[in-house]
């Protein structure tokens, strides 16, 4: 069953405050070498979508340099490809994406032109392994109108989620958008399959309406009259943006051995843009436990339970813990850095401390020099 | 037609015999160096960092790995419409009934004369695949165009005791080459060619096809290089001040390796400017654990360890057990050591596997017994794909290759000096 994909990449994640300032959410750096959207992308190119369109429109420099080339996630193809769109001006309309249904219907053409049978529509800035043929099919099996891949998340907060009820043939009855009371423990992930001619039929339904959003507008709306199925999905799933502390934790869940797994030593691999850092170094008298570290990194001194990326050099004398030290940032000798966030390329001269509270870790946005 | 300033033959047949076990599988080019790079990388990646987009690979021994590994080029943006890297093995020649093998290393360019034709170059660089090095070749072609050479050879200054292990070249003053010698037993300069020439092509064209008529096994140092200057052409030697390193023996392999882990080492990978390029999959995460120590090491992606590490090099997807330890060895791509081992001053190809409770490199410094000339200085050292069993003994100086068990070491021991060869293994 072919497929192409749509990943939805223009939200404004405010959630993430200082750290989506000058990013996009789907281009936020995770588990030292990869961005958010490198796993969506990943999930694709292995699932044998091989066209697909990124929607992106806050920020969107950050993610347009990630996907320069498309050949490291093998889209570069002729039949296919990686397409990133952006709103633009034409005769007839000048707005922004106005909604995420909006997004898609700014493109129509990528959709018209396209002769796959489905499309699957999916966020980037969650972080997961999920091979959509198994979605498709199912979604051919239930022969359902759209299918809905959620996931069973109970005692977490259902309330960052949408919510399926569904019957016992899985079959959607209702649909809550973040709800105050959750009548199940199903949360949506935001990954859907429809026919591609539904999706073109349904949006040039909603948008002359001035409805502009995928889940209110299209699933809700149509929830009894069209045929909408939930898809199970059980790995591990997570979402970066709905806060610092999910952003947080999501990397460090990288620490867990089960999660590395998953994505390193399990094919298909998570693909990402080379960056061709020579292997990370480290120094007599570096003691690093519990920490993940990218190539090029320099480290002296101690780090412990944290989340290192690439080119990071560390001080002697240094302690390092529970905390995100991103790209090209240096920590100088003597420096203390716990519970903390240090963005790309920050400075940190010699003994500086930055002490953050467990659970609400400080932020050092990108470039700062103390 | 399209034309070339210069153009790149890179020499990667070699097998590179001292480095042993190491070359069984490979060509030596091939072979990993610095935990995630393989020795080629060095001269490809100069090659681009100095401009050179246009490159043959001439192969013959054990040329599988490495064309996998080079593939179209991507890794050193070598995927070029106009040029790009081409792989160029020996083959059976249009309007004859055979092919014959790469006899020599001018022999393997004149029988790719028609490659380079088709580049049309005006300059020919001709490197080897053999040595780690950083080098702009576009300066040495600046100084080739400023003196009119016909040819110019990169040479190292090394110390006159040593010169007769080298080619040398015997200059006037001003660098103009007079004479090269090979190996002399009485050197006199010390000026050791690099094995890295540029020619001008019109000219080695010519010296190729005559040479052609009288060697068949015509070599750069042994003939076409003597022939050329004996016809008078300007040939000059271009000094080479910075770190260039053979890797041929297994010792220096593993001290060229060593020296990458000290703190100033005096070969920079981490330098932005001149970056060495690979071919690696994919680059996940290292990890390093709660009760792992790590010291005095480069450690490549996807590395897991969880037990000690200390003054040595891991290639990219090397798992280190709890309670392993490893001191002064080179563990090459996904090698996976069990808890409990102890590995001393090893070397270990990729895809191994050693068993729980494994020590290697214990006992006294024999060397091996049927290779005493490659295996002298107490390194043992493990062949690609090769699995050890649990809780056995090994000594130093042993080659161990293929999946080897229990009943191939008496008394769960492997003396010093001894080796195990499962034929066939991994092939």
């Amino acid at each position: 069953m072919k497929a192409i994909g749509i990943i939805l990449a223009g939200g404004n994640n405010e959630g993430l405050g200082t750290l989506t300032e000058l990013r996009a959410a789907a281009a936020m750096p995770v588990a030292s070498c990869y961005r958010a959207i490198d796993f969506t992308l990943s999930s694709m190119s292995s699932s044998g979508i091989n066209k697909v369109a990124v929607l992106t429109q806050y920020n969107s420099r950050s993610l347009q340099d990630h996907l320069t080339s498309s050949k490291w996630w093998d889209f570069g193809r002729k039949q296919g490809g990686l397409f990133v769109f952006t709103p633009y001006t034409s005769r007839n309309d000048n707005s922004w994406f106005r909604g995420t249904a909006d997004s898609i219907y700014q493109n129509l053409s990528y959709l018209k032109r396209s002769n796959e049978p489905y499309v699957v529509i999916t966020s980037g800035d969650t972080i997961y392994k999920m091979d959509y043929r198994e979605v498709i099919k199912y979604h051919v099996e239930k022969g359902a109108d759209i299918t809905v891949v959620y996931k069973n998340m109970e005692g977490k907060d259902l309330s960052k989620f949408g919510i399926l009820q569904m019957d016992d043939d899985k079959r959607l009855n209702e649909f809550e958008e973040k709800p105050l009371q959750a009548q199940s423990s199903n949360a949506s992930l935001g990954i859907y399959v429809i026919s591609r001619t539904l999706l073109i039929s349904l949006l040039g339904q909603i948008i002359p309406e001035g409805r502009y959003d995928l889940v209110k507008d299209i699933i809700i709306r149509f929830r009894k009259t069209l045929k909408i199925y939930g898809y199970e999905f059980d790995g591990y799933w997570s979402s970066i943006s709905g806060g610092v502390n999910d952003y947080f934790n999501t990397n460090m869940d990288f620490l867990n051995r089960d999660v590395r797994d998953i994505f390193t030593k399990n094919a298909p691999f998570v693909e990402t843009k080379p960056k061709d850092e020579p292997p990370a170094k480290y120094n007599a008298g570096a003691d690093v436990s519990d920490t993940i570290v990218g190539s090029g990194s320099i480290l002296n001194g101690k780090i412990e339970h944290s989340v290192v990326f690439r080119k990071v050099y560390t001080g002697e004398n240094s302690t390092v813990k529970n905390s995100i030290i991103m790209e090209g940032s240096y920590i100088g000798n003597n420096c203390v850095v716990e519970n903390a966030i240090l963005d790309k390329d920050v400075v940190l001269s010699d003994g500086k401390q930055i002490i953050g509270e467990e659970g609400n870790p400080v932020i050092i946005s990108k470039g700062t020099v103390i | 037609m399209r034309k070339k300033e210069m153009m790149a033959m890179l020499l990667a047949g070699g097998q590179g015999s001292r480095l042993g076990i190491l070359t069984r599988n490979v060509a030596k080019p091939a072979v990993t160096f610095g935990g995630k790079y393989r020795i080629i990388d060095f001269p490809l990646s100069n090659c681009i960092n100095s401009g050179v987009d246009t490159v043959g690979v001439l192969t013959q021994y054990q040329p599988l790995r490495l064309n996998q590994h080079i593939g179209i080029g991507i890794p050193w943006d070598l995927d070029k419409r106009n040029g790009g890297v081409t792989i160029l093995a020996p083959h059976v020649k249009g309007g004859g009934d055979s092919g014959e093998w790469f006899m020599g290393t001018a022999n393997a360019i004149f029988q790719n004369i028609e490659y380079i034709d088709s580049n049309n170059p005006e300059y020919v660089l001709v490197l080897s695949g053999d040595h780690i090095y950083k080098m702009d070749y576009s300066k040495m072609l600046e100084f080739h165009k400023e003196n009119n050479c016909a040819a110019t050879i990169a040479v190292m200054e090394v110390p006159i005791e040593e010169a007769s292990r080298f080619g040398i070249m015997n200059t006037e003053g001003n660098d103009k080459i007079y004479e090269f010698e090979e190996k002399p037993a009485n050197p006199k300069s010390n000026l050791a060619s690099m094995g890295i020439y540029i020619f001008t092509w019109s000219r080695l064209r010519e010296a190729l096809i005559e040479d052609s008529k009288v060697h068949p096994d015509s070599d750069f140092g042994m003939h076409i290089i003597p022939k050329m200057l004996s016809e008078g052409q300007t040939m000059y030697a271009y000094r080479f001040k910075d770190y260039w390193k053979d890797v041929g023996t297994i010792e220096s392999y593993w001290q060229a390796n060593m020296e990458l882990i000290k703190t100033l080492p005096e070969f920079n990978l981490y330098e932005d400017f001149w970056k060495i390029y690979t071919n690696s999959d994919h680059q996940p995460p290292q990890y390093t654990a709660k009760d792992a120590k790590v010291s005095t090491s480069i450690v490549s992606e996807g590395c897991e360890v969880y037990g000690e590490v200390y003054n040595s090099v891991l290639g990219p997807g090397v798992i280190i057990e709890k309670g392993a330890v490893v001191k002064d060895s080179i563990i090459m791509e996904n090698t996976v050591i069990n808890s409990g081992c102890y590995i001393d001053r090893c070397i270990l190809d990729e895809n191994c596997t050693v068993g729980a409770n494994v020590k290697m490199g214990l006992g006294e410094n024999i060397a091996n017994e049927s290779k005493p000339k490659i295996y002298n200085t107490g390194i043992t050292v493990v062949g690609d794909n090769t699995n050890i069993p649990s809780n056995v003994e090994i000594g130093k100086n042993c080659v161990i290759f293929g999946n080897t068990t229990e009943s191939d070491y008496p008394e769960n021991k492997l003396e010093s000096g001894k080796s195990i060869i499962k034929e066939g293994a991994s092939l």
